[in-house]
């Protein structure tokens, strides 16, 4: 059972919240026509991102997803330029011509959230290649899913990071739908994480929805692909609590299994978790609040924000 | 950022194209230590092709990678390193393999720096060759380029003789975005000079192989040496014919071909990859839509058929175009 301090599980539950409160508030927009386009929400996954990024040093990479707002936020993503980006204005994160699926912060570690499922596997296998050459030591974790799993990238790079020995975390955030194909239809084994052995690649698997046990067990990871052990893959058990984008209601998802994931929400386990480290509920609650507040500064700015320049766009593009 | 290229001289050193290749390399890897070459045997093997012959034993294992047949993620990994900071030069032995890589290439390389709001890149260099050989084929005799000159955030270098192989090849690692560098297979053991220092030759710079006042000839790779062939051929005819070599397509030299066709009024574009769809299509376009005055005969376009390649030697030259074909189809031009 893992032990945290009273600072690092609050420092958790803030970025909890503030995924939460960030998703929320992008549906609430989305319905109200403020954001265009696809949208993927990370609800109910937040303690994969929270507890992964919490692990992670200042040089390291990380690789994302088309569900990606989680994993950018997690890894000190601003909540005004990802708001600016997600509703197409100059100020986002890529100036309006990235949006949702496609943010990225080169500068801080975040190579990118990614319209393809695996294609980010080998970008991350050649990010912690290309540190190794220069003899840097540094991370990379590559965020993945069940879906990403099933496809060729996946065995492929897993192979060639493992072959090299290289500093890689290949998350799969098993999250039990591949759009609406559950995972038993999708493989045959139902323990992804045991794909590795088959490249000489340890896997483990952890409750992705407890943000204490993720976090952890990352930064177990990290230590030992830095030592030199090469590649690890860490499974992360979590379930959407909605459909796979915005507009899907997620018929597919049987309601019982929603309830019982929704019981065991990543913020309601962390809360407990505080409780247990003696923290008041006044001291949670204030991060509550704090979080809201930035959400609704973060909005106004983005609403507030300037369209990109379509003639500046257009002048500069090639004949 | 690039360093004007030395003229190619008669009297100096002589290289074969691949050797050209492989100089450029080597230059490039002593040069700056963020470049490293990847792909399938091109390491102690030094390549199907020699290409990378010596480098693994000059640069280590370390920047010389073999990698197992994987070509989706061997390009996915060059663009994760492009990304933050290398710059890879990733060897796809076939054009034809590229198809698997094209995800890598046209939804991440392509698309990167603009999704990341111009703040990140992708110096990626994907060197590859292709075109007709040697009975080699339905899978291993292609030429793509179209593909890849479709797709906006692509560069793509052609270089048909060993001095533009060596300064296209600098030029494509020192650039900043991907660059699509296609060799022809027929061309590896061709020798011309090349100058031993380094040096640059910008995309986009075409180059005037001749110079003649009756007909403009645009060919790129192997079809560039055949069109000389031909030049000469009707220059015995009393024909004169300028015959320009884009050297990239991506970026194209749009006023070279333009100056020259407003020159001569008559043009033959020669392309050995198959007629529909390709790049000598949208050349013609551009030329009729910005020279349509000069214009004394419709633009000729001398191309392959629309067909895979067979195997069988007298099926596959019946496929991509022979010097016969570019004759007649510059005499239909300038007597039309």
């Amino acid at each position: 059972m893992p032990d945290l301090d009273r600072a690092r599980l609050l420092d958790l539950y803030r970025t909890l919240c503030t995924i939460r409160r960030f998703e929320e508030s992008c549906i609430r927009l989305y319905r109200q026509g403020g954001i265009r386009g696809y949208l993927h929400p990370y609800l109910g996954e937040e303690a994969i991102a929270a507890g992964v990024c919490a692990a992670l040093g200042p040089d390291d990479y990380i690789v994302s997803t088309h569900r990606g707002h989680g994993h950018c936020l997690a890894r000190g993503g601003r909540l005004d330029r990802m708001f600016a980006e997600i509703t197409g204005k100059a100020t986002g994160y890529c100036g309006g011509l990235g949006g949702s699926m496609h943010i990225a912060d080169v500068e801080a570690g975040n190579l990118g959230a990614n319209g393809i499922v695996g294609a980010g596997i080998p970008i991350g296998v050649g990010a912690a290649l290309g540190a190794t050459i220069r003899g840097e030591s540094r991370l990379c974790v590559v965020f993945s899913s069940d879906g990403a799993a099933c496809h060729g990238t996946f065995g492929e790079a897993l192979n060639l990071a493992a072959i090299w020995d290289l500093p890689l975390l290949l998350v799969i955030e098993n999250n039990q739908f591949a759009v609406s194909t559950t995972v038993d239809k999708s493989s045959r084994l139902s323990e992804l994480h045991k794909r590795g052995l088959g490249y000489g690649v340890e896997g483990a698997r952890v409750d992705g929805n407890d943000v204490a046990a993720v976090y952890e067990r990352a930064a177990e990871a990290r230590e030992r692909c830095l030592a030199g052990d090469g590649p690890l893959l860490l499974e992360a058990m979590t379930y959407r609590h909605a459909g796979h984008h915005v507009n899907d209601p997620g018929d597919y998802m049987p309601q019982d299994q929603v309830e019982h994931y929704k019981s065991r929400d990543p913020l309601i386990l962390c809360r407990r978790r505080l409780a247990e480290a003696g923290a008041p509920e006044s001291e949670v609650d204030a991060v509550d609040a704090e979080v809201e507040a930035a959400i609704e500064a973060a909005l106004e700015f983005a609403r507030t924000s300037p369209e990109p320049d379509v003639d500046a766009f257009v002048h500069q593009l090639p004949p | 950022m690039t360093a004007a290229a030395p003229p190619p001289t008669e009297q100096g050193r002589t290289l074969l194209y691949r050797d050209a290749v492989n100089e450029a390399l080597r230059q490039e890897m002593a040069r700056d230590p963020s470049v490293f070459c990847i792909g399938v045997g091109i390491g102690e093997r030094g390549g199907s092709y020699q290409i990378t012959k010596g480098l693994h034993a000059e640069f280590g294992p370390k920047r010389v990678i073999d990698t197992p047949i994987a070509e989706p993620s061997i390009v996915g990994a060059g663009v994760g390193a492009a990304i933050t900071g290398m710059r890879p030069v990733v060897e796809v032995l076939f054009v034809d393999f590229t198809l698997l890589t094209m995800d890598q290439v046209v939804n991440q390389a392509a698309k990167f720096r603009l999704m990341s709001g111009g703040k990140g890149s992708v110096p990626l260099v994907l060197r590859t060759q292709g075109g007709v050989g040697d009975s080699v084929a339905a899978q291993h005799s292609q030429s793509l380029e179209a593909l890849f000159y479709h797709i906006p955030g692509l560069k793509v270098a052609m270089p048909s003789t060993p001095y533009d192989a060596k300064g296209l090849l600098t030029s494509a690692i020192r650039d900043d975005d991907p660059v699509i560098f296609i060799e022809h297979k027929l061309l590896y053991m061709t020798e011309g000079p090349v100058p031993e220092e380094e040096y640059a030759i910008d995309l986009g710079v075409a180059d005037v192989r001749r110079a003649g006042r009756d007909c403009t000839l645009v060919a790129w790779s192997n079809m560039v040496p055949r069109s000389l062939e031909a030049a000469e051929l009707l220059a015995a005819e009393g024909i004169e014919v300028e015959v320009i070599d884009p050297r990239s397509l991506v970026p194209l030299d749009r006023h070279a071909i333009l100056e020259s066709v407003r020159r001569t009024e008559h043009v033959v574009i020669v392309q050995e990859a198959v007629r529909r769809g390709g790049v000598a299509s949208d050349m013609a376009s551009i030329i009729q839509a910005e020279a349509f005055d000069y214009l004394d005969a419709p633009v000729e376009i001398v191309a392959g058929r629309n067909t895979p390649i067979p195997f069988s030697r007298g099926l596959e030259q019946a496929c991509i175009p022979q010097v016969d074909d570019i004759l007649a189809a510059v005499r239909r031009a300038v007597y039309a």
